[in-house]
């Protein structure tokens, strides 16, 4: 599937993490805009294909190599002398659980803003507001801003934890089963968030849940075994699959 | 009864008795030094470094090893910040995980954890005499520093081992340099690294055998770093090897005075850790 401009595009990307081949040759256009989901068995490779995205799989002191390019706005990521800081303020990252910095709620939200050079005192107030109003915690914070973020519920915390990402003023929205820990009406919130934001941000989601998938994304991507099986609208992938793994993988989440 | 409840109830016993004896201990070491130290703990032990008769057991006190101990406490743990910090960070953060260099400075610092605080003392003095220098409060400080470092790494090492790595990541991905990440994961080691820091502020204060030969022991308040130091632990040995009885008196006065430096540094350093912590993970 060709995607007119892409926002970011994997280019024959090879994961090894010591002797074991993660990913095989990857190559995916995501498209600007738009939410794109990372469908899969656990372990096929979903949730280090975006780590690789905004290099978070390199951090980790692992023996991990990886090759191939991943082109974000044309710019190589994997290219030497790329500033990794530079890459990753344009995509904020939400993980499985929420994790709070150890701060308060005021400065979970400031500390981006705060490390990129944001020294006024009025600027920080307007974007923490801006923020936890995107993410629709203002109501329920706004008094006890600079009491501790981990005395929210979890669901609270992960969209803190979005609002923190959002503050940075990414471009991308990097989602590792974001719902996973959340009870049903946390996850609800998250995925309206989700669609809400697709208007000026570029998502990509890892879920293992088919029917989120169904109800966020507009491309799904499935994943098996390091390899991307089949790439196409959500739609189309669902319900008129390609290849025969697909269907199997659907049919086995739907029977 | 059966079995299972006898089994049980055997084992409650047991549990029961050991933490009485603990406990027991702990309220006997305190009986024993106030009992035999209280009244000879007076203003003038505190406020007065030894006169002419101290020794005998004439007018003065122990004002000399107080500050003593309380420069080389202070100086020591303060130091052993200094250089243990970088190095925690450096095998959390910087380093390869599984690096050869990783697992070799664990293990130094896990052998140099063994070394009784003697050969530390033994070892400071051989490097002193190898330099030509006299007994000094400097000498003392960098001593005790080399004790308490191997306590001050492990400690922090384990704080900031069970750190979830997501935390780092997530931080990370605000587009964060790995000296601010580093910075992040301090914040929410703190109360471990104040437990740290107060396990060997707690071993500085009271070690004897590091600071005999590095710091020694004059009844002088120490001016400069070149100059001697006496320490509460010495004032103690010295005092309670003498046979008169005022003297020996005096010795359980300065355990008291130790004792209750050290309850206070606890107990505020677990005030201030409660502070601290509130916004912990």
């Amino acid at each position: 599937m060709t995607i007119a401009s892409p926002h970011i595009s994997v280019k024959n990307l090879n994961v090894y993490i010591g002797e074991a081949h993660i990913l095989k040759n990857i190559s995916i256009d995501i498209p600007d805009k738009k939410i794109t989901s990372f469908i899969g068995p656990s372990g096929c490779g979903k949730t280090t294909l975006l780590k690789t995205l905004n290099r978070l799989l390199d951090t980790s002191g692992t023996d991990v190599r990886i090759e191939g390019k991943v082109l974000v706005d044309g710019e190589d990521l994997y290219a030497k002398g790329t500033e990794v800081t530079h890459i990753r303020k344009k995509m904020g990252l939400l993980s499985q659980r929420p994790f709070p910095l150890p701060m308060s709620i005021y400065d979970n939200i400031a500390y981006g803003p705060k490390i990129h050079g944001e020294r006024d005192k009025k600027v920080l107030d307007e974007i923490v507001e801006r923020y936890l109003r995107a993410t629709a915690l203002w109501d329920e914070v706004k008094d006890r801003l600079h009491g501790p973020a981990t005395r929210l519920s979890i669901g609270q915390q992960q969209r803190l934890c979005l609002a923190r990402g959002l503050a940075i003023e990414p471009e991308i929205i990097l989602g590792d089963e974001p719902t996973s820990a959340l009870d049903p009406v946390s996850t609800q919130r998250i995925e309206e968030l989700f669609l809400q934001l697709k208007d000026n941000y570029t998502l990509v989601l890892v879920t293992h849940i088919l029917r989120q998938a169904r109800r966020v994304s507009d491309y799904i991507a499935f994943i098996y075994m390091g390899e991307i099986v089949e790439f196409a609208p959500t739609e189309e992938l669902l319900l008129n699959p390609k290849e025969k793994m697909t269907k199997d993988y659907i049919r086995g989440y739907v029977s | 009864m059966d079995k299972r409840k006898l089994e049980e109830n055997i084992f409650k016993g047991i549990m029961g008795v050991s933490t009485l004896v603990i406990i027991g201990s702990l309220f006997m070491i305190l009986w024993t030094i106030i009992s035999h130290g209280i009244h000879s703990l007076t203003w003038d032990l505190v406020s007065k470094s030894p006169q002419g008769g101290f020794y005998i057991g004439k007018e003065g006190g122990i004002l000399n090893a107080i500050i003593g101990s309380v420069y080389i406490t202070l100086g020591s743990t303060l130091l052993g910040l200094i250089v243990s910090i970088p190095i925690v960070l450096y095998i959390n953060v910087y380093a390869r995980k599984k690096s050869k260099l990783v697992a070799i400075t664990r293990l130094a610092f896990d052998v140099l954890f063994g070394i009784p605080s003697i050969v530390y003392g033994a070892f400071g003095f051989t490097i002193m005499v190898m330099l030509g220098l006299k007994t000094s409060l400097l000498a003392g400080i960098v001593t005790v520093t080399l004790l308490i470092i191997p306590i001050l790494v492990r400690a922090m090492d384990e704080v900031i081992r069970i750190i979830p790595f997501e935390l780092a990541d997530a931080t990370y991905a605000l587009g964060a340099t790995r000296w601010e990440t580093g910075k992040v994961l301090l914040k929410q080691s703190i109360p471990g690294i104040l437990t740290a820091v107060l396990l060997s502020f707690g071993r500085a204060i009271g070690d004897a055998a590091c600071v005999l030969f590095t710091a020694g022991y004059t009844d002088n308040i120490p001016t400069s770093l070149s100059q001697p130091a006496a320490t509460l632990p010495l004032a103690i040995f010295f005092q309670l090897s003498s046979p008169i009885q005022e003297v020996q008196d005096r010795a359980y006065g300065a355990a008291l005075i130790l004792t209750i430096i050290v309850l206070i540094i606890s107990i505020g350093a677990k005030y201030f850790s409660k502070k601290l912590s509130k916004n912990k993970i």
